[in-house]
């Protein structure tokens, strides 16, 4: 059957559509992805797409734009199926709505999930009007056809899509057997691309963030939080902050307890009539805090903990041959350890939302990743039904994970239902900074025997981090399938004996994803050490991964006996193929100019490639060390096999921004804690890449294909940490293993 | 109280409120003009940027008392119609991803060429290492100065 229905207003699409337009709703596709998802038979993600009788077009965006063009690139695939002109198109932005599927906007996955889903709510759509115009003037519906916004017949006559909405509205769904998708050369949008919708709203100071939403009688609120995770509020003292001029009272919340999910963290709430009064009411707060069991936490110490763990033998989670056997024959025997520190998302926009609660019902509008998960935590949080929670999506001022978790919005919504009125939370950057999500910290230990032309007979793998799932379950220590999955049990290289293991660690923070998640500190520590490996063989980098990576070949995990998570995607459609990777390290090798680039004093390239999010990436970054050590980067060149690219203009921001991310972590990237404290608070502390610091260039190569598509906004980052490395090896003869690289004194 | 006059966008304004409150807050909560953008709070970012008196400075670190009789503009106020060369020449380059530094670099950059209206890849640099742009934009930021000063990329 067709996975579009025709329906009719639902409540929730009130304010969306008017009473006489044609509204599909459109189920996500393939039934793969339900079956993936055991007992996840009423998982029925969908979109919806509407002609109004005035010919406008009108698709829903239920996934939130943070920069990655997704508000615009999903309505623009079932706008060009429909054959509409994208000047007659507008999009409504969605409210969090289970109806609406799946709306946590991360994971890289928007397109790969809704694409097959929005094309056929076009088709659909495209089918009805045209039948609609053949029955009109009673000729058989093959002679018709869209055409830029109107149907027309062979002999030329044509009607617009508004005057045909009334009797295309009457026509039954057609079955998806009768659909017939666009050919590649009558795409009109697709694979070109369009501005992205904001984008004169955006130039001109005139688009909506979530620190710009306001509500009628709305205050606002700032929140002095433990500056340990789990800390107690022992005694505080509000006088002074309450003359303040404009201050208007403080407010005590609830602490949090572990596992700490997405809950309010709790505090002292300033509220006042205006941002900067609340965060001078805060300034004045006297506050004692009782540390708690965080309070020992210590970076460097901790530092130490996971270098032990990883020197000892841990669980395996891959295996293949026999890695002892193979030690025991002995060899040259490489090792290494590596260590990535914590980092924080510091999104430009901190984390914002106002909240209204009144009659047992809650408005919210918010910068979030993820208006569901407002609705769950929100309703928890003030005890409503989620049904009651209505969250409204702005456009968020940077995301990159931070936002897929909506304390602030919970934070919001308490006090709101604390004081009576609409209460807007303001994050300080010290209060983004001390109180994220952090990327976890890790430690990486590899060791490798080697035989005489240096390709490795035996290989081991150990790492340990904080995970993910200990935010939501206090006793988690061991890295979670889908952290394991990222760059971990995917080594793609042909070794006889190979063996991944994975040690416990506790976390004393928050730890929630980030950009690439995972991938980052595998990334770095596995194609570290490729170069150490090729290095100690004497031999070109590229030649050799490409020597380790072997004919191409589909990793069979299921036949070495390896859970691998694939992203949630199934192995037999989107299968791990060695020789994709191979082709995008081939192609950036040619157009980074590598086989016939001639080193200079002071300034190498360094390669890395990678696999996450189900694309594969290599990257070539042409490094500079100046007399002072100085660091910059003169170009980077990405190659990307991302499947088909529906938007690659888009795509090509993302690498090109990725550039950027990757090597700020890289260079100078580094959240510590000291008795328990975030040592950090603001941008000089906690520096990004500025644009003097940044890659000067990105050139960005993407393999032109039909394939299905897969992730963009993430597979970008993981190998700019390595790349940058080997290329400073190349050039100073020091290894950096221990990131940041300005803890490394380079001259 | 004494009460500080200036003009924002061309409309004369009268303010009494706490003199030291920055000009920031004063923009975004009072006159609802939420173009210029929180981001720091220190003058690291940048993402605050507007003109007084012509110059780029950082709303979050200029006290109310110091705009007294002068010139404020914001992002909204750059040119009526929103066809600023370097707006058109945003466009143009695809250059926002999130959008929120994206006033702030605009303001930085207009400030720019009116002092060097044909700024090398240094002076470019140098005016805009301030504006932080956390999607990592900066090459096209490069690109879209270069292309309304009207300078070869």
């Amino acid at each position: 059957m067709n996975g579009v229905l025709r329906v009719s207003r639902r409540g929730f699409l009130k304010t969306t559509f008017s009473a006489g337009a044609l509204i599909l709703w459109s189920r996500v596709f393939p039934g793969e992805a339900l079956a993936a998802l055991a007992g996840a038979d009423e998982w029925r993600p969908s979109v919806y797409l509407g002609i109004e009788p005035d010919g406008r077009v009108i698709i829903v965006a239920h996934r939130s734009e943070m920069g990655t063009g997704i508000r615009t690139a999903l309505p623009m695939v079932a706008a060009d199926e429909l054959e509409a002109d994208w000047e007659r198109v507008s999009i409504a932005q969605a409210v969090g709505d289970p109806r609406y599927g799946d709306q946590n906007t991360d994971g890289s996955k928007s397109i790969r999930d809704f694409y097959d889903a929005l094309r056929q709510a076009g088709a659909t759509a495209r089918l009805m009007l045209e039948r609609a115009a053949a029955a009109s003037w009673g000729v058989p519906a093959a002679e018709c056809r869209a055409l830029h916004h109107r149907v027309v017949h062979r002999d030329g006559r044509a009607k617009g899509f508004g005057e045909l909405v009334r009797l295309a509205a009457q026509q039954p769904v057609p079955a998806a057997d009768e659909l017939r998708f666009k050919t590649d050369g009558e795409l009109r949008y697709v694979g070109k691309g369009v501005p992205i919708t904001d984008l004169a709203d955006i130039c001109t100071g005139r688009a909506v963030y979530g620190i710009d939403a306001r509500m009628p009688g709305m205050v606002y609120a700032s929140i002095e939080r433990s500056p340990v995770l789990g800390g107690r509020l022992k005694s505080h003292d509000d006088t002074e902050a309450r003359k303040v001029a404009g201050v208007l009272g403080t407010k005590v919340l609830e602490p949090a307890r572990p596992p700490y999910g997405f809950q309010a963290l709790g505090g002292v709430a300033v509220i006042a009539d205006s941002s900067w009064a609340a965060l001078q009411g805060r300034q004045k707060l006297k506050v004692v805090w009782e540390p708690g069991e965080n309070g020992s936490y210590d970076s460097e110490a901790f530092r130490e903990s996971l270098l032990a763990t990883v020197r000892k033998p841990q669980k395996t989670v891959r295996n293949i041959g026999d890695v002892e056997a193979a030690f025991a024959k002995g060899g040259t025997v490489l090792e290494a350890e590596y260590y990535v520190p914590h980092l924080a998302h510091a999104t430009m926009e901190p984390p914002a939302a106002a909240a209204s609660y009144k009659n047992g019902a809650v408005t919210v509008w918010a910068a979030t990743q993820n208006p569901q998960a407002v609705q769950d935590t929100v309703a928890k949080a003030v005890g409503v039904p989620k049904e009651a929670v209505t969250c409204h999506v702005t456009l968020l001022g940077g995301g990159f994970g931070r936002k897929s978790k909506p304390d602030y919005v919970a934070e919001a919504a308490i006090l709101s239902k604390k004081l009576g009125k609409p209460v807007k939370i303001v994050w300080s950057r010290e209060d983004d900074i001390g109180h994220d999500y952090y990327h976890t910290v890790s430690a990486m230990y590899l060791k490798a025997a080697t035989d005489d032309r240096g390709r490795p007979s035996a290989w081991l793998q150990r790492c340990a981090f904080p995970p993910i799932p200990s935010t939501f379950d206090a006793s988690a220590r061991y890295g979670g399938d889908g952290e394991l999955a990222q760059g971990w049990l995917d080594v793609p290289f042909t070794i006889p004996n190979l063996r991944a293991e994975n040690g416990p660690a506790q976390n004393h923070v928050r730890i929630g994803w980030f950009r690439s998640v995972a991938n980052i500190y595998h990334a770095f520590a596995v194609q570290s050490f490729v170069d150490e490996l090729a290095a100690a063989a004497g031999r070109d980098r590229i030649e050799y991964f490409l020597d380790l990576l072997g004919p191409p070949r589909t990793i069979d995990f299921a036949a070495e006996g390896t859970k691998y998570a694939n992203y949630g995607k199934p192995l037999d459609r989107y299968p791990w193929e060695t020789g994709r990777l191979r082709r995008v390290v081939e192609l950036v090798a040619e157009r980074s100019g590598w086989a016939t680039h001639k080193p200079d004093k002071g300034r190498a390239l360094g390669f890395a490639a990678h696999r996450s999010f189900l694309s594969y990436v290599a990257v070539v970054a042409d490094v500079r060390v100046d007399g002072q050590g100085r660091v910059t980067i003169p170009r980077v060149d990405m190659a990307v096999d991302c499947g088909r690219a529906v938007h690659p203009e888009r795509v090509r921001a993302q690498f090109e921004g990725a550039a950027v991310f990757g090597a700020s972590l890289a260079l100078m990237g580094e959240i510590t804690a000291a008795q328990g404290r975030i040592q950090q608070s603001n941008y000089d502390d906690y520096p990004v890449a500025r644009i003097n610091e940044a890659p000067m260039e990105t050139h960005v190569h993407i393999v032109a294909g039909d394939g299905l598509p897969t992730g963009v906004g993430e597979p970008g980052v993981p190998p700019m940490a390595p790349a940058i490395c080997n290329a400073l090896f190349a050039i100073t003869g020091k290894r950096i293993r221990r990131l940041p690289i300005n803890k490394t004194k380079l001259v | 109280m004494k009460r500080i006059g200036f003009t924002v966008n061309g409309i004369a304004r009268r303010f009494s409120g706490n003199p030291e409150m920055p000009l920031l807050w004063y923009l975004r909560d009072q006159l609802g003009l939420t173009g210029t953008k929180f981001g720091c709070g220190k003058g690291l970012c940048g993402a605050c940027t507007v003109h007084i008196d012509g110059e780029a400075v950082r709303s979050c670190i200029t006290p109310m008392k110091s705009v007294a009789g002068k010139r404020v503009v914001t992002i909204e106020g750059l040119s009526p119609a929103g066809d600023h060369p370097l707006q058109k020449a945003w466009q143009e380059e695809n250059v926002p991803q999130c959008g929120y530094c994206q006033g702030g670099q605009i303001m930085q950059a207009a400030a720019l060429l009116k002092q060097k209206p044909r700024p090398t890849d240094q002076e470019i640099d140098e005016a805009m290492a301030g504006n932080i742009c956390r999607c990592g934009t900066y090459q096209r930021i490069r690109q879209g100065i270069k292309l309304a000063a009207g300078v070869k990329p």
